[in-house]
């Protein structure tokens, strides 16, 4: 697969203005956000391992792959899970990051000339902002409505060792999500006061290192929640 | 500093988009294992499934978040901390007895 140099002599984690030079000079927010995402993979393994030794312990249900008698009515239940929901769920986060590279990629080619439509449409950062954000806004939507209809089925933080860590490891990513979201919406802001230019691209791609995180922690949560019985 | 170089090279539009078809396509192919009972309860399925995660994983960080370009400080602050989470996760596994090793001499 092959990959060509854009400008990119922005946004690419070497020290500009207004930013502070390391000894290699590189931009410090940028060594300060991947050691972030570092730390961040420690936090998300210990949830999903916390998952994955829980799993399949639960005495009583309701279960994600099994079905289950409800001890109130005696009536047996569905398996929890609703996968064809969560299949998209997680087919509109991955197109968030499209968007989301899409918005890089126009921040960093501002001042490149626009002639046809598609560069029109390629280099419009606030259109791919946008995008993002309610792609990300979409996903919550999903979850909010995964995590009401499980509790509407009776499956709480505290009915089971399967709600517990579930509802914590995939609440710990939606509230990631959330705050990438409204991250987001400060850039749109920025955009809109003063438009965002090349010089900007390093506060983009920030936030873009981050919302691709989001998106890989997702891309091992899925699997192993909700495939893998 | 050949870190620097590297650094100034980022995907082109084109690879973006061929990068999201193969994602798509992935997640196309998980999903339908799900529904096909054969694969689901073959012996491949969960491994084929890590597999196909660990591809997407590895497409995102490289590409879409340019880690493949980007200065090598960069990635060692990445792939440090998650290879220590990872042999911790596989750690706790043992640990509780979610991962065993079956020796023919002890069973």
């Amino acid at each position: 697969m092959s990959a060509t140099t854009v400008s990119a002599s922005h946004g690419d984690g070497h020290a500009h203005a207004g930013g502070h030079h390391t000894s290699l000079g590189l931009d410090n927010r940028k060594i300060a956000i991947w050691a972030f995402i570092g730390s961040e993979c420690m936090l998300f393994a210990s949830l999903i391992s916390t998952y994955l030794i829980y799993k399949g312990r639960s005495p009583q249900g309701p279960f994600p792959h099994e079905p289950w008698t409800n001890p109130a009515t005696g009536e047996v239940m569905k398996p929890i899970l609703d996968i064809p929901v969560t299949s998209a769920s997680t087919f509109v986060l991955l197109m968030s990051s499209v968007a989301m590279v899409m918005a890089l990629n126009a921040v960093q080619t501002k001042h490149e000339p626009k002639v046809s439509t598609w560069d029109k449409i390629k280099g419009s950062s606030k259109l791919w902002l946008w995008m993002t954000a309610g792609l990300g806004t979409v996903f919550l939507g999903f979850q909010a409505y995964e995590f009401t209809s499980f509790i509407n089925e009776g499956l709480t933080i505290r009915t089971n060792l399967f709600g517990s860590s579930f509802f914590t490891l995939t609440g710990f990513h939606g509230a990631h999500v959330t705050v990438g979201v409204l991250w987001l919406f400060t850039l749109l802001a920025i955009d809109y006061k003063r438009g965002l230019q090349p010089k900007d691209a390093l506060l983009v791609d920030i936030a873009a290192l981050y919302w691709h995180f989001v998106d890989v922690v997702w891309i091992v949560i899925f699997p192993l929640i909700y495939l893998i019985k | 500093m050949s870190g620097h170089s590297e650094a100034h090279a980022h995907p082109s539009v084109g690879t973006y988009g061929k990068i999201a078809l193969i994602l798509t396509i992935i997640t196309v192919f998980e999903v339908s294992a799900y529904y096909i009972p054969a694969w689901e309860s073959s012996a491949i399925y969960v491994p084929s499934m890590l597999s196909m995660s660990a591809v997407k994983f590895f497409l995102v960080v490289a590409y879409y978040m340019h880690l493949k370009y980007d200065h090598k400080l960069f990635r060692a602050l990445f792939t440090g901390p998650f290879l220590v989470a990872g042999l911790t996760l596989i750690g706790l596994l043992f640990l509780f007895s979610k991962l065993v090793i079956r020796l023919g001499l002890l069973s």
